[in-house]
């Protein structure tokens, strides 16, 4: 009888940590195949015009990194919080508060116009978000609560937050008692690169590279690190856990609330109940996916926008209901996490003797 | 069953490049939905107009269309997609597409939008929405019939001018009825929601409403009232098919008569920007057979619906006052459209507190 079973290795593999994401891509491509296939769709024509098509022109690219911008920016804070085991679900409402905060100087103060009120904006954004990270883990470091229950629920008070303001007190006068603010105007919306790329993309990519500096040259990043992996020995080093928890909420807060300023100054251009189709929380998925490490947060952060621009060319390209890209999503993302598995196990048949190689 | 899609595979049975099989002169119609299309509700009714227009129109014309496009950041590449592959005539199908539809109008003269219950117009960006007040007076009126507790219980989505506009119709139909009908609302804060509308509508059966209507896109509270033995009316789409017993009638969408004629005027060359808001008259609200009702109050049903449509009756005919007990409307004066579209008080009677 062929029984197999998973054994942990001592070490992770190296060979598997390379391995195991293109084996999972390979396995995507060929299961999306047969599910193309057996919707009536050429397979070969389809993964064309999911993977490869938004990629062939100028204008999707650059919405490729109108769409990635906010994932990287979210997914970057979030690869640092969770490196220390520090777990912030509600980087959705860290974003939505950003783009409040962001967004008071143009409802409020409109007649301040100018490069320095832009700056303003995305620094009131930041505040904001780190702000509502904040709460979170003061209640971890004061009351020891978890942080996946609260910083998930502030989520929805986040939102509530935001619809009561564009609903109230925050709603275009002249917009007929519709939700939404003025629309921003001048220096209120963030320069443009290409096509619809704004500054936030620079910002992200700044961030990134301050992840890594921070994780490889820093003595926090180094903190952070070892508060992951073993927080007994972080506290023999001297490092405070509640600081660290603190620092890497505000750090993540902060990129959270950025984020959500870029959407609503860089993309939308004014306040509206609902300014992100879930950022905060696939950002999650692209931290994960990227072993949460800076490098990895880049490449998922860019799969991840594929899958989504992918989805829609293939809705109107070969009339697939939208459904049928979101599976495709989840199989994708399902399978590169699974795949994962065999970085630190092996797969070793039952009763099969064990041996001592990697 | 679709020929958009034989022709493109057709071309690409290779995959390779694709984007050359636009040989002949098809007009290429586009739209963007906010929900998936399903079997009911709002997409659905706009993916009815859309094979409309392949009905009405048959070869000259090639329909798309991408479904759950969030209103934001993604709308706008959405509508630039389409008009990027060919598509000369869009339609976006939800309000929050508004100012997507005006950026990407710019930045393609030579396409021509139209945009579903929006304001903002130019000279290729359109603007249309139906009167859905009209049938909400007629189904106030039957609810105030045959209301057996004069209570008719409301589940409402947001409180933006639409939905209030709705209420105030139906209320104003009651009254001309019952004047001492009541309405209790409950506001979900959704769209579609089935799990809340479904509560909504325990909730207002347990409060004493014995009759139900919805602002709302899911046919929870119309299986409710199946279930619980009560009336209700169905929005958007015909429910009869989940409430046999329930439904007294329902308040359809149909954008099929506006989509063709719009098709038709772009392929015609006649094609300008306007702003449509058409009802009864126009076709564009529809009424479910009258079912579930005594035969006289079908009767006034067919009267009133009649008397609207050839413009003897407007709903919103004073005198008309608002809950604070302040006139809006003197006797015989109608309020206008400018007043309707940005409606933000109830009228007197209404047992709510707007949300603000």
């Amino acid at each position: 009888m062929m029984m197999f079973t998973l054994e942990r290795r001592p070490a992770p593999s190296r060979l598997w940590s390379l391995a195991a994401p293109l084996l999972a891509l390979a396995l995507a491509v060929v299961l999306s195949a047969v599910l193309f296939a057996a919707l009536g769709h050429p397979p070969l024509r389809a993964l064309y015009v999911y993977f490869v098509e938004p990629l062939s022109s100028m204008w999707s690219l650059e919405e490729l990194a109108v769409k990635a911008t906010p994932l990287l920016l979210i997914g970057a804070g979030l690869a640092l919080a969770y490196r220390a085991n520090v777990w912030n679900i509600g980087a959705e409402g860290q974003l939505i508060m950003g783009a409040i905060a962001g967004s008071a100087i143009p409802i409020l103060w409109p007649g301040w116009n100018d490069p320095l009120a832009m700056v303003a904006m995305l620094l009131l954004g930041m505040a904001g978000g780190a702000a509502w990270a904040a709460i979170p883990a003061f209640l971890k470091n004061r009351f020891n609560t978890n942080e996946i229950l609260t910083s998930l629920m502030l989520v929805y008070v986040a939102g509530l937050f935001l619809d009561w303001l564009v609903r109230g007190p925050w709603r275009d006068p002249m917009g007929f008692n519709f939700p939404k603010s003025v629309a921003f105007e001048g220096w209120h919306v963030l320069p443009v690169l290409s096509g619809r790329v704004h500054v936030g993309f620079v910002l992200a990519g700044v961030a990134v590279i301050v992840l890594w500096l921070m994780l490889s040259h820093m003595r926090f990043g180094f903190a952070v690190r070892v508060q992951g992996v073993s927080p007994r020995a972080a506290r023999f080093s001297g490092f405070s856990a509640a600081s660290i928890t603190m620092h890497v909420m505000l750090f993540s807060g902060a990129l959270a609330g950025l984020a959500g300023i870029g959407e609503v100054a860089g993309v939308i251009g004014h306040l509206q109940p609902s300014i992100s189709p879930g950022y905060g929380f696939a950002a999650i998925i692209v931290a994960v996916l990227g072993r949460l490490s800076p490098w990895g947060v880049l490449f998922a952060a860019f799969l991840l926008a594929l899958t989504y621009l992918g989805g829609e060319a293939a809705q109107l390209a070969l009339g697939m209901p939208a459904k049928v890209a979101q599976a495709l999503q989840g199989m994708l993302l399902f399978l590169i996490l699974g795949a994962d598995v065999l970085v630190h196990y092996r797969i070793v048949r039952r009763g099969a003797k064990r041996e001592g190689t990697a | 069953m679709r020929t958009t899609l034989k022709i493109t595979i057709a071309a690409a049975a290779i995959a390779g490049i694709a984007t050359t099989a636009q040989a002949e002169e098809k007009l290429k119609v586009g739209f963007i939905y906010v929900g998936p299309i399903g079997d009911h509700g709002w997409s659905y009714q706009h993916d009815q107009g859309r094979l409309a227009i392949e009905k009405a129109l048959g070869d000259k014309v090639q329909t798309s269309y991408l479904e759950k496009v969030p209103e934001g950041a993604d709308a706008e590449r959405a509508l630039e997609r389409l008009a990027r592959s060919g598509h000369k005539l869009i339609f976006a199908t939800s309000f929050g597409y508004m100012d997507s539809v005006i950026k990407v109008a710019k930045r393609h003269p030579d396409v021509k939008f139209e945009h579903a219950t929006g304001y903002k117009r130019a000279k290729n960006v359109s603007t249309y929405s139906a009167r859905f007040y009209e049938g909400r007076y007629i189904i106030g009126k039957i609810a105030a019939k045959v209301s057996k507790k004069g209570m008719a219980g409301y589940i409402a989505s947001f409180p933006i001018p639409e939905v209030v506009r709705g209420i105030n119709a139906f209320m104003l139909g009651a009254q001309s009825v019952n004047p001492q009908f009541k309405i209790k609302v409950v506001w979900v804060n959704s769209w579609y929601d089935p799990g809340k509308e479904a509560d909504a509508a325990k909730v207002l059966i347990a409060q004493g409403a014995d009759i139900l209507t919805q602002h709302t896109d899911s046919a929870a509270p119309m299986q409710v009232a199946e279930e619980k033995g009560i009336k209700a009316f169905g929005q958007a789409s015909d429910m009869i098919k989940f409430g046999p017993k329930a439904q007294l009638t329902a308040v359809i969408d149909d954008w099929a008569p506006y989509y063709v004629s719009r098709t038709r005027a772009v392929l015609d060359g006649t094609w300008k920007s306007e702003d449509t808001w058409g009802g009864l008259a126009a076709g564009m609200v529809k009424m479910a057979p009258y079912t579930n009702m005594p035969e006289d109050v079908k009767k006034m049903a067919q009267e009133t619906e009649e008397a609207i449509r050839s413009g003897k009756l407007h709903p919103f005919t004073g005198p008309i006052y608002d809950q604070d007990g302040k006139l809006r409307a003197k006797k015989g004066e109608v309020l206008s459209d400018k007043v309707l579209l940005g409606m933000n008080w109830y009228v007197k009677g209404i047992d709510d507190k707007l949300p603000k």
